[in-house]
């Protein structure tokens, strides 16, 4: 019992699970268990799309110190913008769409690494610079236009299958290739090794470029399809559509216990931490703050979890 | 009644063989590694001591020492014969100065702000002119005809500036003058005309009733300006005489006097055919390098001295950084643990496996059971002392570590190794397991490129490339490796300058 109770402690993403079912149950408890069903679907909704951008954060702040993708919102806001240009309300162009959206997310990854390596500029920087450039194309190639998504799309990423929302089972989906590409195969190995030492990596025989290049090409890829799927979900690509992912994306990497340092990386996590992240948010909603103290508190919260998780991994 | 010369003369006596710093019977361990070994060393007033040794010999330990860095496990440290204090503060306030071998100034201050740190007298209203006057008359003093604007950021002054500067530094007082400088290696970077300058002063100083420390890798110099010459050979003090009493020729002999059985037999004829790696000499100067199948290859000469570089060409030049290789051909054995080796947060078995995962897995899937099998394969064969290979990997002492980085490198499929120097800070036990392996691998076909800073593991190579100076300057064969021919090629160029 006591061992299988330290089995389980020792994985950091049972404290984003547990400060999930608490913030659920307290917002279910003021509701007086009305809304339970309608509060979980909306919350596997919403957590679908910071999970998928989450993902590939994932792997870029796994490659160790420094590494980071802040071209992700803007990355969501091309991909739906285009995407939803192309297909044109067609129902026969919805995988032309989707093509379309993954092409555009090795254009960004690749974009990415070329200014990270070869004008060697940090990511942080690189990224940032580049998410102008991909921004302004979005201006331009929206120009206030909202057009619809397909109908049979606009159907699938609003509809549930046995009561679980769809998107919801495609970001599962994807965990679940996530999952696999980061424990069982060679090049999850590669990244691990990369993030705890570049050097040593590289006197192991690890191509490292090559390793890093394709790792901020997937993260670029989620981000198109995630904002591919937004768009179709929320009727229309707007402008602004990714902007409150690029805080999402790195909190939840951070909250579901992923080191910050770089080399240790953990995707049911993930899926705590943007369950909680939308459940805390609505759950100061039910209770009827105001947009100022419901943005103070959930800042307030962001910094308890990750106090609380620091706190324990420093004991390791 | 006034003092005749002979009063005056035997007052100096005394004065001289006043003691300013004595260590004796000083022990410092580091892990399993004896890096002084109950060595004495005695200065006194008006002697320039001369400190050598090979690399490891502990020259660099009995500084830190003297000069309260390190605490010794066991031994004494006297300053004027008054025991009791011991530390930097306490080492600095009996007059004890050091110029070290890494040049230890802030680059990004002036020379006069880098004065203000060592001399913290130099307080007050307008410091920075006291200082300037400080460091300016010193730098004259010593190295006159300098050109050495003391305005300027450290920075922007070329290597031999900042190291001039620092002994200019060392060697001025405001109140007190230093009654002991270390030099660690200064003249490393000064050319022969600077250096001449330099010894000089050192008489001068030493002339006036100051001591000083010499350490350095150019006998000439230490034979020409020492007193006195110590002789450190694996933690101990192995020579301690006039200089007079010393040539180049028994200086180095001192250095390396015990020649040990040769346990190894060489095999003759493996030069035939073409080599299997091979570089032109490096910056065009030297020898160039080549090795063949089945050799076992030896980079000597003193640390730092190239051939760390020369491995990571080696490595880096035969290994993408874009593609994986298909077929590994080169592996990689590092020396500097911490740096360039193991991976933190895995198990023993992930850091021995990750270099011939390519091997283990089908369909780029890491097959766990064959992982498994060929870690209990090297636990058994390399002895690794851990009850489960799924252990951290920090969880294993220094020397078990560094043979998981072996069994890392041999367990590829890699047909030449490169080692760094891979045994530092391990124990002579598991040195001789691993030799026993390196030497059956080497009769399978292997190609072993070794560096090393230790002696007995040059010697146990077929054949020995010697550095200096990021070059190729000696290739010793056979039965013409030994110590004294190694040493002879590191030290050549000195003895000549």
């Amino acid at each position: 019992m006591n061992a299988a109770r330290r089995h389980l402690f020792s994985r950091p993403w049972i404290w984003s699970f547990a400060a999930t079912i608490i913030v659920w149950i307290v917002t279910v408890l003021f509701t007086g268990g009305a809304s339970s069903l309608d509060l979980s679907q909306a919350a596997l909704t919403f957590a679908a799309f910071s999970v998928i951008v989450g993902i590939g954060q994932m792997f870029v702040i796994t490659l160790g110190p420094g590494n980071i993708d802040l071209s992700v919102p803007a990355t969501m806001t091309l991909s739906g913008t285009l995407a939803l240009k192309l297909m044109d309300v067609q129902d026969g162009m919805i995988i032309v769409g989707l093509l379309l959206s993954i092409l555009l997310g090795f254009a960004v990854g690749i974009g990415n690494y070329v200014l990270i390596k070869l004008l060697r500029i940090p990511p942080i920087i690189a990224t940032l610079s580049m998410s102008f450039i991909i921004q302004s194309t979005a201006i331009w190639a929206n120009r206030g236009l909202r057009i619809k998504p397909p109908d049979m799309l606009a159907d699938f990423t609003t509809s549930n299958l046995f009561g679980i929302p769809n998107i919801a089972i495609v970001a599962l989906i994807l965990s679940a290739l996530a999952w696999v590409l980061l424990e069982k195969t060679i090049y999850g190995r590669w990244i691990s090794a990369i993030g705890q030492s570049t050097f040593a990596a590289r006197m192991t025989g690890i191509p490292v470029d090559g390793t890093r290049l394709v790792t901020y090409i997937l993260c670029a890829v989620l981000a198109s399809i995630c904002g591919y799927l937004l768009a179709s979900f929320s009727g229309g690509a707007a402008l602004n559509m990714g902007s409150e992912y690029l805080l999402m994306s790195i909190a939840v990497v951070v909250i579901g216990g992923t080191a910050v340092a770089g080399g240790n990386s953990n995707i049911p996590g993930i899926w705590g931490a943007s369950l909680f992240m939308f459940l805390v948010v609505s759950m100061l909603n039910t209770y009827g703050f105001g947009a100022g103290f419901r943005l103070i508190l959930t800042g307030l919260i962001i910094i308890a979890v990750i106090f609380v998780a620091g706190g324990r991994q420093s004991n390791r | 009644m006034p003092p005749t010369i002979d009063d005056v003369f035997r007052m100096n006596e005394v004065t001289a063989r006043r003691e300013v710093v004595a260590a004796r019977g000083i022990k410092v361990t580091f892990g399993a590694v004896k890096a002084l070994d109950g060595a004495d060393l005695v200065i006194h007033a008006g002697e320039c001591v001369g400190l050598v040794g090979h690399n490891g010999a502990g020259k660099s330990t009995i500084v830190n020492v003297i000069n309260g860095g390190l605490t010794p496990h066991a031994g004494e440290i006297t300053h004027a014969g008054k025991g009791g204090q011991h530390g930097i503060s306490a080492a600095r306030a009996s007059g004890i100065r050091c110029v070290f071998q890494e040049l230890s100034l802030c680059p990004n201050l002036t020379v006069t702000e880098n004065a203000r740190i060592m001399h913290a007298e130099l307080a007050g209203w307008n410091w920075r002119t006291k200082a300037r006057a400080l460091v300016e008359r010193k730098l004259q003093d010593i190295f006159p005809g300098h050109r050495i604007d003391c305005d300027s950021t450290v920075d922007d002054l070329s290597i031999a500036e900042r190291q001039m500067v620092e002994i200019a530094i060392s060697f001025a007082g405001l109140h007190e003058k230093p009654k002991l400088v270390i030099l660690d290696e200064p003249t490393s970077s000064l050319d022969a005309g600077l250096a001449a300058q330099l010894m000089a002063y050192i008489r001068r100083f030493v002339g006036e009733g100051g001591s000083v420390l010499l350490i350095s890798h150019i006998l000439g110099e230490i034979l020409s300006t020492s007193d006195r010459i110590v002789v450190m050979k694996d933690g101990r003090v192995v020579a301690d005489r006039a200089a007079p009493e010393f040539s180049s020729r028994s200086l180095v002999e001192a250095m390396g006097n015990v020649v040990r059985e040769q346990e190894w037999l060489r095999s003759p004829g493996k030069r035939g055919g073409a080599p299997v790696l091979s570089t032109p000499p490096r910056r065009g100067h030297g020898l160039a390098f080549e090795a063949h199948r089945g050799e076992m290859v030896g980079l000597a000469g003193l640390g730092g001295h190239g051939q760390t570089e020369t491995l990571l060409d080696l490595y880096l030049s035969r290994n993408g950084n874009w593609w994986p290789a298909r077929e590994k051909e080169i592996s990689f054995v590092a020396g500097d643990r911490g740096l360039n080796g193991t991976f933190p947060l895995w198990s023993i078995l992930k850091n021995l496996s990750i270099a011939s995962l390519r091997n283990l897995s089908s369909n780029s899937i890491v097959d766990r059971g064959r992982e498994a099998s060929l870690g209990n394969g090297w636990k058994k064969r390399i002895e690794i002392r851990t009850p489960d290979m799924e252990n951290h990997i920090l969880s294993l002492s220094g020397g078990n570590q560094q043979k998981v980085l072996f069994a890392r490198a041999l367990a590829t499929t890699a047909r030449i190794v490169l080692m760094d120097d891979p045994m530092r800070g391990v124990d002579v036990g598991t040195k001789q397991e691993v030799y026993e392996i390196l030497r059956a691998e080497a009769a399978g076909g292997r190609t072993f490129i070794w560096y090393s800073t230790e002696m007995d593991e040059i010697r146990l190579c077929d054949r020995v490339y010697v550095f200096r100076e990021g070059a190729i300057v000696a290739e010793l064969v056979g039965d013409e490796i030994t110590e004294q021919n190694v040493l002879e090629a590191s030290f050549a160029g000195g003895e000549a300058a």
